[in-house]
């Protein structure tokens, strides 16, 4: 089946009822995105399809035919999402932190913290009590990191 | 330049945010088998016959036979068994393990077990047995009521509490040359190590333990680790080849330990100026089938009983109850969450019987130094009970709302609190920690046991090695924990990281600065080859502890707190919204700013999910909610917005002066939101607090 994985065309052989989730980690060897729960309420497999983020372990494989799937793997490390997670204190376990980031990104520039607030709501992370975390998304939108975190 | 006191990157945070770290669900070894457990399903009664329902080829099939050494989970008392022999003692004990190479396959496997059921006892209050009982001593308690103008009584009930750590447990077993090598995600390599030696008959060298990126533990990586490595080395020694569990979330929640429920009694003597003259405490904790960690939770548990306050005349008494339901453990806090609730609640209860101001009270009686606590330990310098209370009411405008909101569905309350840094008693004597620092090619390496559990192990320890010798940060590494490395440096709990492996550790880095002669440690090594420093534990002059008689210094420090809640109540759905948190922290001296912060931050935020949020349904001795779908974690939206001060008042025997932070956040969420509950009007004496609870008691309110 065909994808845009992390904006490379890719050909991936896997079972259509396979969780994404799964296909990523083992089909495509992406351990970047997480597995929380596995019923859609941790959102510690957040990616981005199609620029939209989904719980990759609601999704069937099938369901992303030839569409664009981006995971924490395609943010390079150094996106201004990442490194203000770093800085932050964004990250403690990070074990929500992939999936937090790509839901993040998915908010769109400088998002007010409301909308934060709300767009996170489905990505539970039991370390840090979320207060860092909007600090560094807030963080990431400022200064330097701009031009770049606007071209993704 | 210094580092401590900055907020330098942390160090593993490049690949966490890179999803480059590598937890141990992300790791597979050529050959690796899927695990496998199979549960009791009865609380309480025997095992008559097993019977495997799918066809056994392809199965590596391990029970309790298969045991090459002791069928015990080794820790305080060894009693519990890795797999069921024939008796069962609650819902969710193994019995039996399964690999396979396909995980579909594995999962349709169905093994029939037949039982002989016995009457299980499901109420710690009725419960005939107890794994420890402790009585603590102060004063003369009768004396105390007799001079008592007023006697209030209260008592206080705190739920299970359900870690839900984001990624769940898991260990894969490799087996080698007539050993087995552990990877997995712990606190306690060390705990591992002893538990898989008893259980398998190995010496020491045939034992590794490695530590793979945890996904946050909080204590419920303490001690179950020890059981599901052990059946993962199970069956890799059977099937001679790796093997890899990794529980699912339900399993994980249904199985794994949970913090101890309590009821908490106090019954208290006050003065009319209200001054407090006895207190008599009695603390209860169901424990679950099996002793595990409970003594020392309930020992935790009952030294912070009578909360940071000054009383001469004082009675703890403390049992942790058997009951026929998963043993419950360790988690952040350790029994103090439950203890300091009852008497941080029972103490607004007593402002409001004398019509004094809750602020008030607890200046009258908050501990100062010369005071001495409820073991007799006198209180020093390092006692900053004041301090925290007075700036937590000055920045939250607690007296103003207090006055404002009179009458209205908002309220405002507090908790002050503390929590002792380190292992309890003579418990640091004992574990006698060690730790190493190696010159190397770049630098220094750093040697301990201590797990980087997402608090910031790693990137604490090397600024206080890199201050002490004076070199640049980047030039400290930090080693993987594995045990077939690194010395034990004790468990990865009780806020003891910081202060204790910390200060061991600074003692190493200063020998190595002595013995360096001037060079920087890269030279050194350049020319004289490798240089190894060890340190061993060295308590504090003067504490002093006695096991038996519960007297003395229960800990060589404390770190102080004060919580202003500020809640607001949905008249329509009694849902009570926690809109602001005041939290006041003193610790000594945070080494990085950041990550002290995100210790309270996250300790706050489970704090409230302890309050008002996370209801663990019991039924029939187990778990019945263990999804993320109906056992509810605060998000974003349920979190309150966090206002973080960290006072500073440095401890001369903590590195850099710094005392443990990890748990104290987590003690003070519950009573200070029950007393803002108690503002608007609702006598709420339990956690979690759920509609259901503040509906009845506002009910209650209205007919009182
Ligand atoms: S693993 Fe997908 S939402 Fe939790
Ligand atoms: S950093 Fe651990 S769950 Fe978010």
């Amino acid at each position: 089946m065909r994808l845009v994985l992390n904006g490379s065309p890719v050909e991936v052989v896997a079972h259509p009822m396979k969780r994404l989730l799964d296909v990523l980690r083992e089909e495509c060897g992406l351990t970047g995105t997480k597995e929380g729960c596995g019923e859609g309420e941790c959102g510690a497999c957040t990616v981005l399809v199609d620029g939209e983020a989904v719980c990759a372990c609601l999704v069937p494989f099938a369901q992303v035919r030839d569409c664009a799937v981006r995971t924490i793997e395609g943010l390079g490390g150094d996106h201004p999402l990442q490194t203000a997670f770093t800085r932050e204190g964004g990250a403690q376990c990070g074990m929500c932190t992939p999936g937090m980031i790509m839901a993040a990104l998915a908010l769109g520039p400088k998002p007010s913290l409301e909308r934060i607030r709300v767009g996170l709501a489905g990505n539970l992370c039991r370390c840090t009590g979320y207060e860092a975390i909007y600090r560094a998304i807030q963080r990431a939108w400022q200064g330097e990191g701009v031009s770049k975190a606007v071209r993704g | 330049m210094p580092v401590v006191g900055q907020s330098v990157p942390r160090k593993d945070g490049a690949a966490k945010v890179a999803g480059a770290a590598k937890y141990v669900d992300d790791i597979t070894f050529p050959g690796m088998l899927h695990g496998r457990t199979i549960r009791a399903t009865i609380p309480c009664g025997r095992i008559r016959d097993i019977r495997l329902d799918f066809d056994p080829a392809g199965f590596t099939i391990v029970d309790c036979s298969d045991i090459p050494g002791r069928n015990v989970v080794s820790l305080i008392e060894d009693d519990q068994p890795c797999l069921v022999e024939r008796e069962v003692r609650h819902v969710a004990e193994p019995v039996m393990l399964l690999a396979h190479e396909d995980r579909e396959k594995l999962l349709a496997a169905k093994v029939h077990i037949e039982y002989e059921p016995a009457t299980p006892v499901y109420d710690a209050e009725r419960s005939p047995a107890a794994h420890k009982h402790i009585v603590i001593e102060k004063g003369d308690l009768a004396k105390g009521f007799a001079k008592a103008d007023l006697v209030v009584e209260g008592e206080y009930r705190t739920g299970h509490q359900e870690h839900v750590y984001i990624e769940t447990n898991g260990f894969i077993a490799v087996p080698e040359d007539g050993g087995i090598t552990v990877h997995g995600s712990l606190q306690c390599p060390f705990y591992v190590h002893k538990a898989l030696k008893h259980l398998l008959g190995l010496p020491d060298d045939k034992v590794r333990v490695i530590q793979t990126e945890p996904g946050g533990g909080f204590g419920g990586k303490e001690e179950y680790p020890s059981m599901i490595a052990g059946h993962a080395a199970l069956l890799a020694l059977k099937a001679r080849r790796p093997v890899k569990i990794v529980y699912d979330r339900a399993e994980d929640m249904w199985a794994t330990t949970k913090r101890h429920p309590s009821v908490v009694r106090h019954r208290t003597g006050v003065m009319r100026d209200g001054r407090i003259v006895a207190m008599e405490v009695a603390v209860l904790l169901d424990g679950g089938a099996y002793v595990t960690l409970s003594p020392v939770v309930l020992s935790r548990g009952c030294i912070h009983a009578a909360g940071p306050y000054r009383c001469p005349n004082v009675r703890i008494e403390g049992r942790a109850a058997f009951t026929n339901t998963n043993p419950n453990g360790a988690f952040r806090g350790f029994g103090a969450p439950q203890t300091e609730f009852a008497v941080e609640v029972q103490m607004d209860r007593i402002a409001e019987r004398l019509g004094m101001d809750p602020v008030r009270l607890r200046e009258i009686n908050a501990l100062r130094p010369g005071d001495t606590t409820a073991t007799g330990q006198i209180m020093g310098k390092d006692c900053s009970a004041l301090m925290v209370l007075k700036e937590a009411v000055k920045r939250s405008g607690y007296r103003r709302k207090r006055r404002a909101w009179q009458g209205t569905n908002r309220g405002i309350g507090l908790a002050l609190f503390y929590h002792g840094s380190g292992f309890t008693g003579s418990g640091e004597v004992r574990l006698a920690s060690k730790c190493s620092l190696a010159t190397t090619e770049r630098g220094v390496l750093i040697l301990v046991a201590s797990t980087e559990i997402g608090q910031g192990t790693r990137t604490m320890h090397a600024q206080i090695v890199a201050d002490t010798l004076d070199i640049p940060f980047e030039q400290v590494d930090v080693a993987v924990p594995d045990t077939a490395g690194v010395p034990d440096s004790g468990p990865t709990v009780a806020s003891r990281t910081c202060m204790v492996v910390g200060r061991i550790l600074e003692r190493c880095a200063k020998e190595m600065k002595e013995r360096l002669d001037g060079l920087g440690p890269g030279e050194h090594y350049r020319r004289h080859g490798p240089m190894v420093i060890t340190k061993e534990y060295e308590p504090p002059p003067g504490i002093v502890w006695d096991d038996a008689t519960y007297r003395g210094d229960a800990y060589a420090t404390y770190s102080w707190a004060c919580d202003v809640a500020e809640v607001e109540l949905d008249p329509v759905t009694y849902e009570v919204k926690t809109r602001k948190m005041t939290v006041v922290h003193e610790f000594g001296r945070p080494i990085h700013p950041v990550l002290a912060r995100g210790q309270i931050e996250g300790g706050t935020a489970q704090g409230v999910g302890y309050a008002v949020l996370e209801h663990v349904v019991m039924q029939d001795g187990a778990m019945a909610n263990a999804q993320l779908t109906n056992y509810t974690i605060p998000t974003t939206l349920d979190t309150p917005r966090l206002d973080v001060v960290m006072l500073e008042n440095p401890y001369p025997y903590g590195p850099f002066g710094a005392k443990g932070v990890g748990e104290l956040p987590m003690d003070g969420p519950a009573p200070a939101i029950v007393n803002a509950m108690r503002h608007i009007g609702l006598d709420v004496r339990e956690v979690p607090a759920l509609p259901e609870v503040l509906m009845e008691k506002a009910g209650e309110a209205v007919m009182r």
